[in-house]
């Protein structure tokens, strides 16, 4: 067999068989079997809540203000005087109450009494107020249905359409958004994972000297090269592994909880680009990760250097909030080209909006030309720095060595 | 055969010369020792050999040719600090460094059991590297560097914290590599193990070569014009023995420049001495060391 190939079956089962992997792939649908069971287990023996009802109270100046006094769970009570019902709040009869003055219908000013310390109205008693008021003064001059629209005048039903005017398929919103978004998550904790595997494995072999062992069986580029293709490969097992078990664990969800889980979709072009930027997501920290380990003298301190490259994987998470309220700014360009934030970056905007097909070309191209010229730099570096044993080196010199390597 | 041709080679690292202009050859079936003190540049040397650093001048040949994946298969490299994969098995550890020297895994199963047999660390086939003694580990490392029949071992310091037990049981193997026609190098500071196993050194110190032959022949070169006599009997005057050292069990007689160590025993065996122990002084290689050192300096 090919040596690449050896040192590539090699690393495959030492990462599959490392117990950090097994336990971060099989902990994705474990924990989410486990939610489905729980749920089930909690509905099943628990009664329903039991919803408790609210009293407020409420002074009437400037009268009429007598029906409607239910809201919900919420009870109104009337007053006739401030007096009474500021001992009714200090007795604890009621949670709060509100004063209609006399010169409401000039001013439209109601006053709220309450022994909490708020930031302001909570917006449940706030629309409860209104639509007590409203209902009182529409009472009689127009019809109830009218009054229930008048209360809430807004019930938005989107349907995208697409550009030959049909029904499009994929609808967006949050339920497409949620699998691309725990995938991006997990890929970036993937990749932190599998960066430290890499740089600790190195590390390890140079501390040791297994190194030298290896070397004088294989060459350096066999043996960088296997390294890099065995992890990468690694990353395919998993994701495959998850989106296999995503529609089964969807389906089931579904059932289960209903509601809002029910309207969770993959987006159908999330599954073969997902796939593709998990794999060079892997591949390209893999490179990076041979890179640090060439440079590092040992395991722990190429551990603090791959810190630089793996906290940049997150960075696109850090900004997922900005792409929900704006998914064209261009920050989102920027990390979906930049190749360290790109699988993760990529993965979050496929749930949210589409991606231009040229900057899904220019960001995979970005990204390939990366893993090359990183695999060949590290290459490089790793031959020059292998027998670098307890000796750092300095930025200038690993540039200086990096030419004439 | 030539095994390895070293020429002219150097190599500096930034702040010394590490190899200054070193050239040696080691034939098959020849027990080469690599000899000096530590950050002699013995090390250098080696990995300038596996190809694993390069020369900065100078060139390596192995069976002829430059280092290359075919030629990396025909030779095994123990280093001198040892390492495994702490988590593998025994046999696995075993199985996959000899795939990576182009066996296949099923021959290379075979070949460990027969090793691990011979060398009684069959039971421990199954354990994990990181379960065994020092030792042990050095003896499976050892059999990792043989397993593939190389036709070239290169050995860096292979005694270094090894039992006595063991450090025989390497020495046998050793023989029976040279002995099967191998070309086996030994690097080591530990002068009196090549005293006993070399055929032929290569001594070095700061990188340069002090001494390069046949062990037997620079002994010879360097043997002192004295005897060591234990005897029974009275000695009285010896014709040509300028001086007498009493030394602790016997007696060294140093000889003028025309006398040889035969007239002295003729004349000894004329007289009636009955002689235990008459042995011509050979220096210690750590004693022609630290004379040629003495002379650098």
């Amino acid at each position: 067999m090919n040596k690449t190939l050896l040192i590539f079956r090699h690393e495959f089962l030492h990462t599959i068989r490392r117990k950090g992997f097994i336990i971060m792939t099989l902990t994705v649908p474990v924990l989410a079997l486990l939610a489905i069971g729980i749920f089930q287990l909690i509905s099943t023996t628990s009664r329903p809540p039991v919803i408790e009802t609210t009293t407020i109270g409420y002074v009437d100046e400037a009268g009429g203000f007598d029906h409607y006094t239910t809201q919900g769970h919420i009870e109104m009570v009337r007053f006739n005087t401030t007096d009474e019902a500021t001992t009714a709040l200090i007795d604890g009869d009621v949670s709060e109450y509100f004063v209609i003055p006399s010169d409401y219908m000039s001013t439209g000013v109601i006053n709220r009494y309450t022994l909490e310390r708020q930031l302001e109205t909570p917006p449940t008693i706030a629309t409860v107020i209104k639509n007590f008021l409203t209902s009182n003064l529409l009472e009689g001059k127009v019809p109830a249905d009218t009054v229930y629209l008048i209360e809430s005048p807004l019930n938005l039903v989107v349907t995208r359409l697409t550009e030959t005017g049909e029904v499009a398929a994929e609808q967006g919103g949050y339920g497409n958004a949620i699998i691309p978004g725990i995938f991006s998550l997990l890929l970036a904790l993937s990749l932190v994972l599998s960066s430290t595997y890499m740089v600790q494995g190195l590390g390890d072999e140079k501390e040791n000297r297994l190194i030298e062992v290896l070397l004088s069986s294989v060459s350096t580029r066999q043996l960088l090269i296997g390294k890099v293709l065995g992890l990468g490969t690694t990353g395919l097992v998993q994701v495959v592994v998850w989106l296999i078990s995503a529609p089964l664990l969807l389906n089931l969800a579904s059932s289960t909880f209903g509601g809002f889980i029910s309207t969770i979709q993959i987006p159908a072009n999330f599954l073969i680009l997902g796939i593709f930027y998990f794999i060079l997501g892997y591949l390209l920290f893999a490179a990076l990760s041979v890179g640090t380990g060439a440079i590092s003298p040992n395991a722990r301190e190429g551990q603090q250097l791959s810190m630089i490259y793996t906290l940049l994987a997150f960075v696109p998470l850090w900004f997922s909030s900005i792409l929900f309220i704006f998914p064209n700014s261009p920050i989102w360009l920027a990390l979906t080209i930049f190749p360290i934030t790109a699988p993760v970056a990529t993965m979050l905007r496929l749930g949210v909006s589409d991606i231009a097909a040229w900057e899904l070309a220019v960001s995979i191209a970005v990204l390939v030309l990366s893993i090359i010229g990183i695999l060949y730099l590290a290459i490089r570096a790793f031959r020059v720095y292998l027998l670098m044993y307890g000796k750092r080196p300095t930025w200038g010199e690993i540039i200086r060595n990096l030419r004439s390597g | 055969m030539i095994a390895v041709e070293v020429s002219h080679v150097v190599k500096s690292f930034a702040d010394k010369v590490a190899v200054d202009d070193l050239s040696f050859s080691v034939a098959q079936g020849e027990m080469f020792g690599l000899i000096g003190p530590n950050g002699a540049g013995k090390t250098t040397t080696i990995r300038m050999m596996m190809d694993i650093i390069k020369p900065d001048s100078g060139s390596v040949t192995i069976f002829g040719e430059k280092l290359g994946e075919a030629t990396k298969n025909r030779l095994g490299y123990l280093p001198e600090e040892r390492g495994l994969y702490k988590k593998l098995s025994v046999l696995e550890s075993i199985v996959y460094l000899a795939s990576l020297k182009g066996m296949d895994r099923h021959s290379a199963a075979e070949k460990a059991d027969e090793l691990l047999n011979q060398t009684g660390m069959l039971p421990n086939k199954k354990k994990k590297i990181e379960e065994l003694s020092r030792g042990m580990s050095q003896i499976i490392q050892f059999i990792v560097t043989i397993i593939h029949d190389p036709q070239l071992v290169i050995l860096d310091e292979p005694f270094a914290g090894l039992d006595p037990v063991n450090t025989e049981l390497l020495k046998e193997m050793f023989a029976d590599l040279r002995n099967q026609g191998k070309a086996v190098i030994l690097s080591t500071h530990q002068m009196n193990q090549v005293e006993e196993l070399c055929d032929r050194i290569l001594m070095i110190n700061n990188g340069h070569a002090i001494l390069y032959g046949d062990l037997s022949e620079i002994k010879s070169r360097y043997r002192g014009n004295s005897v060591f006599l234990d005897f029974n009997g009275k000695l009285g005057e010896i014709p040509g023995v300028t001086n007498k050292r009493t030394h602790k069990g016997y007696i060294e007689l140093i000889l003028d420049e025309e006398t040889t160590h035969q007239q002295v025993l003729a004349h000894l065996v004329n007289r009636g001495v009955v002689i235990d122990r008459f042995e011509v002084a050979t220096p210690s290689l750590n004693e022609i060391f630290l004379k040629e050192v003495g002379k650098k300096l």
